[in-house]
């Protein structure tokens, strides 16, 4: 029976960059365990043979033109940020490397 | 009350017709209702009084000057929020979107403007469509106009309210996994979901993209019918649309009004019923059996073994892209920005993690990192991957059904509406109310719920649901328009005549 | 903090290199990988973005059907299979430049796989298999404000602009090149060289390194030598330059090796290649945060190339680099060495494109194969991004050709083209440079120089016409070698014979 630490939700939550505190992790990982217990109960209801769904409608080659349309103007694009400046969106410090 | 307030859609766009009223009147009817109820309904986030009547002025000019663009020029209607409106504000019942206007409109909106429908406003939805009861929206709950105490279902419970208590003569709504038509059974209202890939999601926040689809929340199958050939359609900014136009769905709804099911074969699911499943829903789904066997139809009992897996093959599916989709709300570009507390110059990661804790509630936290474990290194195949797998078997349950029916129906929810607040914190209680709406999201077919009646120990309203295959949404108008016809025949009325008034609500 | 390094000769007696390389080639299609907005270098911040790109809530990608077809042709140049079906699917992880905090990639199912192409290094042929080649989006740029330098460590805050998210990328990763021993370094400058030739023949990317639309990543590692393993690697980013790339391999050899013969351990991480100080840095070590939690992408369908499309893609593929080298010389008239050079020094192209500018093969050959080559070699650039384009080239020869300059002051001329002066023309008027070929200065000039070297006209009055050489050198110095030395030539031998 699949069962979800504490610290394992703390680590998910990590991944997932959810700053949980203590009281959650108290209050989800119990809860979080039961809904796996719950869902692990399709493991070995499809065989090897059965193909995986990922879209219901079976369409393949959808594909758009390489013609240019009308983008946002920079103060549309904006228009949500929670900070900007030199028509740029202003971010916090950004700590490590691009991938 | 006024009385246009009360009139369907249809007999609104009549009434437009005729030269008999304005869509200022209409909408300024609706709006007057919004403002005597809905501080005890709260089906609306937002009421965009000033735009509507400015769109019903123009639709009246329109038709004053001959040209009317739809046959629901004029008609208002309410948007789910979970839809991006250009100058509207969109949250997704989430405090992470608090205060974002959208710079676009999603398609089925922009084709709303087309068609010359005046929008009402935005309903009230569980944040990010997570939830059956629409408690866990971050702005409150919405109540159910039958019995205020209670949940009006969800995730789309505020659009289901709102036509449920006049507010609006149309709603658009989401069903990813029952969200228009659980919350249609429990308030007495019409939902469909239609065929995945005929209706555009783009400009829909996703919530499981494999499983979502925008469709119509009315009072009536007609209604229906007329809200789903304005909306739907290809659309090239969503891959996933399909090319086929839409069946003729007002015409299948002529057919089926007449009350005629002869030859009709209907297959009742075996396994969408029975245990869990309260008497008088089970009661009024029956009776609708056997109308329907009266009507001339052929009852065949087909059986879907696979559909017992269905909601943990949902509980996979639907957090793992979930997840994913909700990535992207993370303080940078729009929404809520958070800094930790305590923390001198906080990086933009730190910055992330504390918005991302302080916008998100607690189901919305649990689908993230259920999601977050079915798709990592590691556990993929065990969850994420087998999850696809029974989808495919739940498909295949399906199309043999479908062989031995033209529709399959069932109860719609298990139960009617409970308390609010009794499932709240009782995640496996809450995923329980979409037992049978589930299944035809993680196969893409077509299903509507029609109001079956109310149950004999609480006086609530029961939903029936008429599930066809991909593409044959022209069924389930026809047969769910056939039993609106028994029923209300029966009943002397349609069922919302038995709803309480509201006046004085609020 | 700087690197321990072994000696270069030490490492090879000790290890055997292994080399992977993943090249970044950003498409030159007129709009983005999944939306319209225009794909172009440049423009004005947060201006080619839309609900897409930016990752609004709500919107959707389509797929930019040209770039299918441009991953399409690079895969079958690189000699890949073509997959019947394929899928986008989801990176996982956060990063601010990057708008859904999830790139569309592909995953498992990489639109081209198995592939290979031949590089030559000092005469030797090396296969270089390509494991795979797939499609997709490029990230946002952030300027990094504030703290000393402008980079990411130390900064108060940053700006972020989106123009570039969602550019269609398609990334080339090979298998690990094992066997290159000493020519390691060679060999990886010269598979990115070729990559970046055969991606220009394609017409698919204008591949600059410089402007970052052609970007190397260096995976390296060492095994001692003989067992034939692979040792733990790393990741060599922000390699911006075919040189580069040679220097950081050999590099990354030389510190592996001082941490290996100290008995260390190489960890698994990527590092960051500094062009200015040519050393490698520590960047994020790789760990289990790398879980990117792939799933293919729910709001696109399977791409599933017909194998009619595949076929009449092949069709529109350019020569097959060996063939068309062994064309080229024989229409050039090159002797083996002669190519062999050109090749080495990354001037085909080049050449082939001065030559079409009118310039003879020989012309061409001598300025970009000695010439400019040289140069660029001087001054650590690729020939290519020296600043001088084949039609300046072929502009220069023919003043040469006209007898308007000299080789020598042709010389002068790309001085002036590489600082930005003007047109061949215009730098030749400019500084002055034509050749002097008017009788009269010469004349005077002849003069003057006899009447120094009394020694010299002597000799040659007495028939030693070989020694007229010293004096056109004097008058070439004089004039400082604006004269025209075949008519000074004869003006010497007319006043003395």
């Amino acid at each position: 029976m699949p069962e979800i630490s504490r610290d394992e939700v703390a680590h998910l939550a990590d991944l997932a960059r959810i700053d949980l505190d203590d009281a959650e992790l108290d209050h989800l990982a119990p809860q979080l365990s039961v809904i796996l217990e719950s869902v692990a109960s399709i493991s070995g209801v499809a065989g090897d043979d059965v193909p995986p769904t990922s879209h219901p409608m079976p369409l393949t080659n959808v594909f758009r033109e390489d013609v240019v349309t009308p983008s946002l103007t920079a103060e549309q694009a904006l228009s949500g940020a929670p900070a900007s400046d030199q028509q740029r969106f202003m971010v916090p410090r950004i700590l490590g490397d691009e991938q | 009350m006024s009385d246009l307030i009360r009139k369907t859609a249809a007999q609104l766009a009549d009434a437009l017709a005729a030269g008999e009223t304005t869509s200022v009147e209409i909408t300024q009817a609706h709006l007057d209702r919004i403002g005597q109820v809905d501080g005890a309904v709260h089906a609306f986030l937002h009421v965009d009084a000033e735009g509507a009547l400015a769109q019903a002025a123009e639709s009246d000019a329109r038709r004053a000057a001959g040209g009317p663009s739809s046959a629901l020029d004029g008609v208002p209607i309410a948007v789910k929020d979970v839809l991006a409106t250009e100058g509207l504000p969109t949250t997704c019942g989430s405090k992470i979107l608090e205060g974002w206007v959208p710079p676009y409109d999603a398609t089925v909106v922009r084709r709303l403007r087309d068609a010359g429908m005046p929008i009402l406003g935005k309903t009230n939805m569980d944040e990010f469509a997570m939830g059956s009861s629409t408690e866990h929206s971050a702005y409150g709950p919405t109540h159910n106009p039958w019995d205020l105490d209670r949940i009006p279902g969800g995730s789309g419970g505020g659009s289901a309210a709102a036509v449920a208590a006049f507010e609006a003569p149309l709603a658009l709504g989401t069903d990813t996994g029952g969200s228009i038509r659980q919350p249609g059974a429990v308030t007495g209202t019409v939902g469909v979901k239609p065929t995945y890939g005929s209706v555009s999601r783009y400009g829909l926040v996703a919530l499981a993209n494999s499983l979502d689809q925008v469709g119509p929340v009315t009072r009536t199958v007609m209604d229906a019918a007329l809200l789903h050939e304005v909306i739907g359609g290809h659309d090239p900014r969503d891959s996933t649309s399909i090319t086929q136009s839409v069946p003729d769905l007002t015409d299948a709804v002529r057919r089926g009004a007449t009350g005629d099911l002869t030859g009709v074969r209907v297959g009742v699911v075996k396994e969408l019923g029975g245990e869990g499943y309260q008497d008088g829903v089970q009661a009024r789904f029956q009776e609708a059996v056997d109308l329907m066997v009266g009507a001339g139809a052929e009852v065949v009992e087909v059986s879907c073994p696979t559909f017992v897996h269905a909601l943990a093959t949902y509980y996979l599916i639907l957090p793992a892209e979930a997840s994913s989709n909700l990535a992207k709300f993370d303080a940078m570009r729009y929404g809520l920005r958070v800094l930790p507390e305590g923390v001198q110059s906080p990086s933009a990661e730190d910055v992330m993690r504390a918005t991302r804790d302080a916008g998100f509630g607690d189901e919305v936290k649990r689908r993230i990192i259920l999601g977050t474990y079915a798709l990592s290194s590691g556990y993929y195949d065990a969850y994420y991957g087998q999850a696809q797998k029974v989808r495919t078997l739940i498909s295949r349950d399906f199309d043999a059904a479908f062989e031995k029916a033209d529709v399959l129906i069932s109860p719609t929810a298990p139960t009617t509406a409970f308390k609010l607040g009794e499932k709240l914190d009782d995640p496996i209680a809450m995923y329980l109310n979409d037992l049978a709406t589930i299944p035809a999201n993680l196969s893409g077919v077509p299903g509507i719920s029609v109001p079956g009646g109310l149950a004999d120990e609480d006086g609530l309203p029961v939903g029936v649901q008429i599930l066809a295959p991909t593409m044959a949404d022209d069924r389930v108008y026809r047969v769910g328009a056939a039993l609106e016809t028994l029923l209300a025949d029966q009943w002397g009325g349609p069922l919302l005549d038995r709803a309480p008034s509201l006046n004085g609500a609020s | 903090m700087t690197d321990t390094l072994v000696p270069w000769d030490d490492v090879l007696a000790a290890y055997d290199p292994a080399l992977g390389l993943e090249v970044h080639v950003e498409l030159n299609t007129h709009t983005k990988m999944f939306c319209g907005c225009p794909a172009v270098f440049g423009g004005e911040p947060n201006t080619q973005v839309c609900p897409t790109c930016l990752g609004l809530p709500g919107a959707m990608p389509v797929v930019n059907g040209k770039a299918v077809e441009s991953a399409i042709r690079i895969g079958l140049a690189l000699n890949c299979e073509i997959a019947e079906w394929c899928r986008f699917a989801r990176k996982n992880y956060f990063y601010p430049d990057m708008p859904k905090n999830f790139q569309t990639s592909q995953y498992d199912e990489p639109i081209c796989f198995e592939g290979w192409i031949d590089v030559e290094v000092e005469g030797e042929t090396f296969r270089v298999e390509i494991e795979r080649a797939h499609m997709e989006e490029d990230t946002g740029k952030s300027l990094h404000v504030g703290g000393a330098t402008g980079r990411i460590h130390g900064a108060d805050y940053s700006l972020v602009d989106y123009n570039r998210a969602g550019i269609p990328l398609i990334e080339i990763v090979t298998k690990p090149i094992m066997g290159a021993g000493a020519k390691a370094p060679a060999v990886a400058r010269a598979y990115v060289s070729q990559l970046r030739h055969l991606i220009v023949a394609l017409g698919v990317s204008e591949a600059r390194m410089d402007q970052g639309n052609l970007r190397a990543d260096v995976n390296l590692s060492l095994a001692p030598q003989g067992t034939g393993g692979l040792g733990t690697r790393t990741e060599t980013k922000n390699v911006n330059s075919f040189r580069s790339v040679e220097r950081a391999v050999r590099y990354e050899m030389q510190r592996h090796a001082a941490v290996l013969d100290a008995g260390g351990s190489i960890f698994q991480e990527t590092r960051h290649w500094h062009e200015d100080t040519g050393v490698t840095t520590a960047g994020r070590a790789k760990s289990d945060a790398d879980d990117y939690r792939y799933f293919p992408e729910p709001d696109l369908v399977p791409v599933a190339p017909s194998r009619e499309w595949v076929e009449e893609l092949r069709g529109t593929l350019p020569e097959n680099p060996v063939e068309r080298r062994a064309r080229l010389q024989a229409d050039w008239g090159y002797t083996d060495l002669e190519m062999r050079d050109v090749v080495a020094s990354g001037v085909l192209v080049p050449i082939e494109e001065t030559v079409a500018a009118g310039a003879s093969p020989q012309a061409a050959r001598k300025w970009w194969s000695s010439e400019l080559a040289r140069r660029a070699n001087d001054a650590g650039v690729d020939v290519v991004d020296l600043g001088v384009s084949p039609a300046q080239v072929a502009a220069v020869q023919t003043l040469v050709d006209a007898g308007t300059v000299n080789d020598k002051l042709a010389r002068q001329v790309f001085d002036g083209l590489i600082a930005g002066e003007g047109t061949p023309e215009e730098i030749v008027a400019a500084r002055g440079l034509a050749v002097v070929s008017d009788d009269g200065a010469l004349g005077a000039a002849v003069d003057a120089a006899i009447a120094a070297n009394p020694d010299v006209a002597d000799k040659i009055r007495d028939g030693k016409v070989a020694a007229a050489g010293a004096l056109i050198g004097a008058v070439m110095k004089e004039m400082r070698g604006q004269a025209d030395a075949a008519r000074v030539r004869e003006l010497v031998l007319e006043k003395l014979t």
